[in-house]
């Protein structure tokens, strides 16, 4: 009996400080991975703004919770961020099709190499990182409220007895429910709808899509529509997890670019599965295993030290090992298939 | 002498700005900006060598520069005897252990090309070399941190001349260089892109937490100069002496004695800085100008002509039996290493090595406008870019002060607007970088002074 409790808190322990956050963390790259792979897919190039683009749309949905909450309006015991998110999507949706009109259409229609078009990205990164500067400042702004945890450690504890606690919080359990829903109307949309399939015919084979009278420029649009709704649910739910900082979403898209490619660049299944491996190499290698084994291991064999592959310091340095790793051994990622 | 014009039109008119800062701000401010410039000029011929001639995006510039600035730390501080004796023998043991690491798996994929276990057999000895070599440096780099952490904790550095240290600098760049194009070179453009920048930053991450090796976060300050110190200065005769007779004008109209000390000691002060920073200046000129000289030659050599030749049909030029891979690792590492020299250089001028400082956004980004803005594939261009865009990213902030104040003279000072604005002047940079780089690639892509290459017709 003693010992199924020792293994019980070992998983216990496990769930709290590794797999909860990690499925927390990857669902947010998750859905930022989506976002670069497809504009990959179907525009063919490598976004350098996607961290800004993120971080756009969520300052809308910062700015919208500060209003609704100095009115009085909101969802109780679900956080406000929630409500705004559609007019944040909005808002992010406008902003890039003003974007591709004037910035990006000239180079696609021109038929750049995709090299000059992640150039111009750059410099979109640039302004949009100053828009967002200029209107929000470079701070950090906490914009959760609402009921903060679903489940309390201590609540948990008494509930069975154990000596670890589990603790989930309602953001943690937001992302997770908003994930699902997002992704699979998502992938719903582009394999059983009509402009779903003409948008992977397009990334496929685009002068053939041409021929069979798909409308490119609707193709695009669409792209984009969805690219916005990516971004801004991903960049939201990331700010409500932990804060919204405008320098925090441009580092956040090198893990992202590494989830993407990881997953198989132009294959969304594969870069919604790459977020989730991202992440879990992140927490993983970077968590101290110490309480771990002194739950599970016999007391003369207890380990002294951390027992951490690598210091969290080094969070971002596995993801992009992990990267050279699978570009060195699989460049065309882990999870190839079908483009979309 | 037409093909000329732009190019000198263009340097006056840099040169009248910054003299234009000089009137109007300060000269040292104006000298400042000037070495910047130098120094992005030189990153910026790093990078346009790469891209320009040979048509490889390398984002990867904050992982050599910040190289570069190591070079600095640990070929030019004087070593730290105590930490050595504390953790010098493991530091130096687990470096043998990873090179024999390194030897051992290359061995096995060299040996056992099409063995079954190949795979095997390396994961083993990577897992197992790894585990011994934490065990052997552990205690190492504790006992070494342990020793007076508030100004040392490091093994120090070779206490070498600081100007020996640009050269190993870019040695370092060089050597990440061959190592990243061995793993990434293959790769298609925007892949490459993406995979030196994450390359970078785990190399900055490496400089920013590995605190025996040069403090980390904590910075390394007090480097020493190729140049003389302020301090020095103020107080030699000749110096003194000097500024006197320059000032002589000046003085003469001060009738009370101890004013004319006290106007002439504000002089001096003021004149010991410049001085160093013109020296400073001297130095980068040289090395820009040494530079400009051999990539110039480079650029028309056979081997410019070749480089050319791949970057515009790859294909073609490998069938025509020059060997692609190898003149791309090859170029690969030359612009690698002079972005390294110029890391070395930035930091020898701050006097201070600052790991967390090293942003992809600073050091990569506004380099590649630099490039795309000078001209992609002429040298002249890639010094321009550097001078233009590192004169509009320090000078944006005061120019946008001043233009939000022009427009919002009537508005009241505590208009909430206009304090708002004011308070984000900062960040117009990123606004003008941002659009002078859309512009510049929609409406002159090939740069403000474009590549020419001068082709004989038959």
């Amino acid at each position: 009996m003693e010992d199924n409790l020792e293994l019980l808190n070992a998983v216990i322990l496990l769930l709290n400080y590794t797999v909860i956050p990690a499925i927390t963390y990857g669902s947010q790259l998750a859905l930022g991975a989506i976002f670069v792979t497809l504009i990959y897919g179907v525009l063919r190039f490598a976004n350098f703004a996607t961290g800004d683009m993120m971080s756009f749309g969520t300052m809308f949905a910062v700015l919208l919770t500060y209003y609704f909450q100095s009115v009085g309006v909101g969802l109780g015991f679900l956080p406000t961020a929630l409500l705004t998110l559609p007019l944040a999507i909005l808002a992010m949706i406008l902003y890039m099709l003003f974007i591709d009109k004037f910035v990006f259409k000239y180079y696609r229609i021109s038929k750049s190499a995709p090299v000059q078009l992640a150039m111009v990205s750059v410099g979109v990164m640039f302004v949009t990182q100053a828009i967002i500067r200029i209107i929000i400042g470079p701070f950090d702004r906490r914009f959760m409220d609402g009921e903060k945890f679903i489940l309390k450690a201590s609540e948990f504890k008494e509930m069975t007895g154990l000596s670890e606690g589990l603790t989930i919080k309602s953001t943690q359990a937001i992302t997770l429910v908003v994930t699902i829903i997002l992704v699979s109307t998502l992938f719903w949309f582009l394999n059983k709808t009509k402009t779903g399939t003409s948008m992977r015919a397009y990334s496929d084979n685009e002068d053939l899509a041409l021929l069979s009278g798909i409308d490119p420029k609707k193709v695009v649009m669409i792209t984009w529509i969805i690219a916005g709704f990516l971004a801004t649910v991903g960049g939201v739910l990331y700010g409500l997890d932990k804060s919204y900082k405008p320098f925090v979403y441009f580092n956040n898209m090198l893990p992202i670019f590494a989830a993407a490619i990881v997953g198989g660049i132009g294959n969304p299944y594969g870069a919604f599965l790459g977020g989730y491996v991202i992440a879990f190499a992140e927490i993983l290698v970077t968590y101290a295993y110490k309480k771990f084994f002194i739950y599970l291991l016999p007391e003369f064999l207890e380990p002294d030290s951390l027992v951490q592959l690598l210091s969290t310091d080094y969070k971002f340095a596995v993801s992009f090992s992990i990267l050279v790793i699978v570009l060195l051994f699989r460049p065309s990622g882990i999870f190839e298939g079908k483009k979309i | 002498m037409r093909n000329y014009f732009n190019i000198i039109a263009a340097y006056s008119i840099m040169l009248f700005l910054i003299i234009m800062v000089g009137i109007f701000q300060s000269w040292s401010i104006a000298l400042s900006i000037l070495n910047y410039c130098l120094i992005s000029a030189v990153m910026t011929m790093g990078a346009n060598i790469q891209w320009g001639y040979a048509g490889l995006i390398n984002f990867g510039i904050m992982g050599y520069t910040a190289l570069g600035g190591l070079a600095v730390v640990l070929v030019s501080v004087a070593p730290v005897p105590e930490a050595w004796s504390a953790g010098g023998l493991n530091i130096i043991g687990s470096l043998i252990l990873i090179i024999s690491l390194v030897l051992i798996v290359r061995f096995f994929l060299k040996k056992y090309k099409n063995h079954k276990y190949k795979n095997y057999f390396i994961t083993f000895s990577i897992i197992f070399g790894v585990i011994l070599i934490r065990f052997v440096a552990f205690p190492g780099i504790e006992a070494i941190e342990a020793v007076n952490p508030a100004k040392t904790g490091f093994l120090g550095g070779l206490g070498m001349p600081v100007l020996f240290s640009w050269i190993i600098g870019a040695i370092f760049a060089a050597g990440l260089a061959f190592i990243v194009g061995k793993i990434a070179l293959g790769l298609r453009a925007d892949y490459l892109a993406i995979a030196t920048l994450l390359i970078a930053e785990i190399v900055v991450s490496i400089i920013k937490h590995e605190d025996w090796l040069a403090r980390g976060v904590k910075n390394v300050i007090g480097l020493k100069r190729p140049v003389p110190y302020e301090i020095d200065l103020q107080t030699s005769p000749w110096f003194i002496n000097l500024v006197e007779k320059l000032h002589q004008g000046k003085l003469n109209l001060l009738s009370s004695v101890s004013d004319k000390k006290d106007v002439l000691n504000q002089l001096v002060i003021d004149a010991s800085s410049v001085y160093v920073k013109l020296c400073m200046t001297g130095l980068f000129l040289t090395v820009v100008i040494i530079l400009l000289i051999l990539t110039q030659k480079a650029l028309y050599s056979p081997w410019g002509r070749k480089m050319r030749a791949i970057r515009d049909n790859e294909e073609a030029a490998g069938a025509m039996g020059k060997n692609v891979v190898k003149e791309h690792l090859l170029i690969f590492i030359l612009g690698s290493a002079i972005v390294g020299l110029a890391g070395a250089m930035m930091v020898t001028n701050d006097g201070l090595f600052t790991p967390g400082s090293y942003r992809p956004m600073r050091y990569t980004f506004v380099i590649w406008v630099m490039v795309i803005v000078g001209g992609t594939g002429n040298n002249f261009g890639a010094i321009l870019g550097g001078f233009v865009v590192w004169f509009l990213w320090v000078e944006a902030g005061p120019i946008a002060l001043y233009l939000i104040n022009f427009f919002t003279t009537h508005l009241d000072e505590t208009n909430a607007l206009k304090f708002h604005l004011i308070e984000s002047a900062p960040y117009f940079r990123f606004l003008m970088i941002g659009v002078g780089l859309l512009v510049i690639m929609r409406y002159r892509p090939k740069g403000l002074i474009p590549e020419k290459i001068n082709v004989k017709k038959i």
